[in-house]
């Protein structure tokens, strides 16, 4: 971006008129002279498909939110030190092909939620579906996992077990076994309690996810309710005077996922909604397939308790995160049978048909409004914050 | 939800949007919706897509964080880095920008700010943390001016003396009075802001029809509300009346809400002149906490900067705000002002009309997606 505000159009302002307002009236006979406003609007376009730059001299929140400073700091820091075709891809996890040629899932997260405990769930639970998760979009189920946890001195080992307990139960029901670990202690107010850090790997099966296979015609579905993790969070941190029966909806989803394979086994891709929610999953998936994205506001699912806080607050639910859903996009003919799969499943028990992929304008996500109008659903900046207005 | 999705209803949308056809029969006219609420309800719902493409909805200044101004927020960020300080604010505050970064910028500095969703919130923190100052940055029109008064009174009632609050409430009329003192002001109605009239009632803005000319309905948060608001005008405009009338009876009452005005001329008194990003300074249209809550204003506890930081000279936000200019007629719109990096007001909320016009203006402008049933 330029910092001299004087090279826009040569400093020279289209005279305010009643006459003059669309821009576009003003091309001369025959002739397609780009008006004024095309000229500004051709600038910003350039502009957006820019690699998003990274401005700031700290890290703020923003960067962790996963919108588009996040999306910065991975292009501008990590992208740029590690540069490599399978980080490249940034998904999920890692695809990487063995020399036997069956391919691997890898995938790492870091959990640092505060509280630790929040109804329907604790860390515990979200470090071994949240890793477990991302393996599972990428088509593979989890078998071996790290588990690394970063204490901070002074921390309650009752507290500790009970968490770990929580893993190991999640671990049992998801199939995956945790092989090695690692334990760090900090100095007391160096770290807010417990993180921890959760890798795993699994093999991929026979299908090819991926945004290069999405085409247009293709529906979006959604395997429940949204919005109901991140809402309970912000309802157990207790500094709303909102009191509601949320709970998270942490849970494993690769038994779903194959449920969903096997049902539709054109699936193209999938995505769990965690950080930034579905819409912010699905803007990256417009804006990597380049394909259009239209969404049904009236057939979203959202629980009214869900909904009820999000109005309060401000909040759109579409943006909020989930810890047990996921975005898959499956071929026209096979999304009947995919809801019907998903359905079976405990985790997929409100799947829902949410809208479809369109060629034009690609890189956008449009929802429309229950109301009859429509609005574009884009990238957040930073994390969703209450409105007071 | 009950009593929400009744006024969402597609159909009676359909019913309304075919009223504004046939009352405004093509004619081109701007109205300006005054608060930042009816902004948010109009791009949440997709207001403007449903409208005929004569009627043109011109956001105006009322979203109130979006109009304080430079070296208000620089003062804001030097109380919040004074040591020992905890800093509230509402969370839609945090992103507004100084000359040196924002309140999000100053956390990431190691300030302790913490985001409240209520004055008494910041009250309560005070409480349970005795040895810390905690200092509220109060935002907002007469809508949470009175919500500051009553913490206020509580604290001094409690005698809870680590608490103060940096004010920065501002009223409604003055601003409205400034857009239509502007002598190439471009708008033929105003919809007149709800939760505002909810306290100050209708009454104040009769000055609107009686000086100036224009009709002002106020109107309610719901799409309907707002469509609602759009026939009174055109209804109005088509019976050549011009008056005040009330679109939102279910909350605003024609007096308003004398408690709540009288709580709020307990604590606060009128500052001779109040700077808005964007607007200059408008005479008469801030509030500071009056004598007897002196030892509560954060303003006389701290020594801040007190500088003031000229809006950038090319920044046309005040002539957007007026409807004189589209905001891509700005000199420096999509150049030195986007969202990521804003300069103006208009720039800063994703409401505000630079921000929505970044955003979606290239989409607004290539009908290709047919818009359902409308």
């Amino acid at each position: 971006m330029s910092d001299d505000g004087e090279e826009s159009g040569g400093g020279v302002k289209a005279p305010p008129s009643d006459e003059k307002d669309d821009g576009e009236e003003r091309a001369p006979d025959g002739v397609k002279a780009p008006s004024r406003e095309e000229v500004v609007l051709d600038r910003i376009e350039a502009f957006r498909r820019r690699r998003p730059r990274l401005l700031e001299e700290n890290i703020t929140s923003a960067h962790g939110a996963g919108g588009k400073a996040s999306a910065a700091l991975t292009d501008a820091v990590f992208l740029e030190a590690f540069r490599n075709d399978t980080l490249a891809a940034l998904s999920d996890g890692a695809l990487l092909e063995l020399p036997g040629g069956e391919r691997l899932a890898y995938s790492t997260d870091s959990f640092v939620v505060k509280p630790l405990r929040f109804p329907g769930g604790s860390i515990g639970h979200l470090a071994v579906h949240g890793t477990v998760n991302d393996v599972a979009m990428m088509g593979a189920q989890a078998t071996w996992m790290s588990v690394a946890f970063v204490i901070e001195e002074g921390f309650p080992i009752a507290e500790l077990k009970a968490i770990v307990a929580d893993m190991a139960e999640a671990a049992t029901l998801a199939g995956v076994q945790v092989v090695t670990g690692d334990t760090k202690v900090v100095n007391k107010g160096a770290a807010d309690g417990l993180y921890i850090n959760t890798s795993a790997v699994g093999v991929v099966g026979s299908v090819e996810l991926s945004p290069k296979q999405v085409r247009p015609g293709d529906k979006v579905l959604v395997s429940g309710t949204i919005g109901d993790h991140g809402v309970a969070i912000m309802l157990a941190r207790g500094d709303l005077a909102l009191e509601a029966d949320i709970k998270s909806d942490t849970a494993p989803l690769n038994g779903l996922v194959e449920a969903l394979l096997a049902a539709a086994p054109n699936t193209r891709w999938l995505r769990d909604a965690t950080r930034g929610g579905v819409a912010t999953v699905l803007n990256e998936l417009a804006r990597a397939a380049e394909v259009h994205v239209t969404l049904e506001e009236s057939m979203l699912p959202v629980r009214g308790p869900v909904n009820g806080a999000c109005e309060i607050l401000g909040i759109d639910p579409i943006y909020v995160a989930n810890e047990g859903k996921l975005v898959a996009v499956v071929p026209p003919d096979q999304a009947e049978a995919a809801l019907l799969a998903m359905r079976t499943q405990p985790a997929g028990a409100d799947a829902a048909l949410i809208g479809e992929i369109r060629e034009e304008p690609p890189g956008i996500v449009l929802i429309n409004t229950g109301f009859g109008g429509n609005r574009i659903v884009d990238m957040l900046v930073g994390d969703p914050l209450p409105r007071i207005c | 939800m009950k009593f929400v999705d009744e006024y969402r209803d597609p159909a009676a949308a359909r019913f309304a949007v075919e009223q504004i056809k046939a009352l405004s029969g093509g004619k081109h006219l701007k109205f300006m919706e005054v608060c930042g609420g009816h902004t948010h309800t109009i791009y949440k719902h997709g207001i403007e897509r449903v409208l005929p493409s004569n009627i043109e909805l011109i956001h105006g200044p009322g979203c109130p964080v979006c109009v304080i101004p430079m070296g208000r927020v620089d003062d804001g960020i030097a109380v919040a880095e004074t040591p020992g300080v905890i800093f509230t604010s509402f969370g839609d505050m945090m992103r507004v920008p100084g000359s040196n970064g924002s309140l999000l910028d100053a956390k990431a500095r190691g300030a302790d700010f913490r985001m409240v969703y209520s004055p008494l919130d910041a009250l309560r923190i005070a409480k349970e943390n005795p040895d810390r100052e905690v200092v509220f940055f109060a935002i907002g029109f007469e809508t949470t001016a009175p919500s500051t008064a009553v913490t206020l009174q509580k604290a001094r009632a409690a005698g809870i003396d680590n608490f103060s609050v940096f004010c920065n409430h501002v009223t409604i009329v003055p601003p409205l009075k400034a857009i239509l003192e502007s002598p190439d002001l471009r708008l033929d109605g105003f919809i007149g802001p709800g939760h505002v009239s909810t306290v100050i009632g209708n009454r104040p803005y009769r000055f609107v029809p009686a000086q100036y000319g224009k009709p002002l309905v106020t109107s309610g948060f719901e799409p309907l509300d707002i469509l609602q608001g759009i026939v009174m005008l055109l209804r109005q405009i088509r019976d050549g009346r011009c008056e005040v009338e009330n679109q939102y009876t279910r909350a605003v009452r024609d007096e308003g809400n004398l408690r709540a005005l009288r709580i709020m001329s307990d604590v606060f008194e009128v500052r001779p002149y109040f700077e808005w990003r964007g607007m200059g300074f408008i005479s008469q249209s801030g509030l500071k906490l009056n004598e007897a809550f002196a030892p509560w204003d954060a303003e006389l506890r701290f020594s801040v900067p007190g500088v003031r930081v000229a809006d950038p000279k090319a920044c046309q936000c005040g002539e957007v705000l007026k409807g004189v200019i589209k905001p891509w007629e700005c000199k420096v719109f999509g150049t030195a002002c986007t969202p990521e990096t804003p300069i103006g007001t208009c720039m800063v909320s994703s409401e505000g009309a630079c921000a929505a016009y970044y955003n979606y203006g290239r989409y607004n402008r290539t009908a290709t997606i047919p818009v359902k049933s409308a």
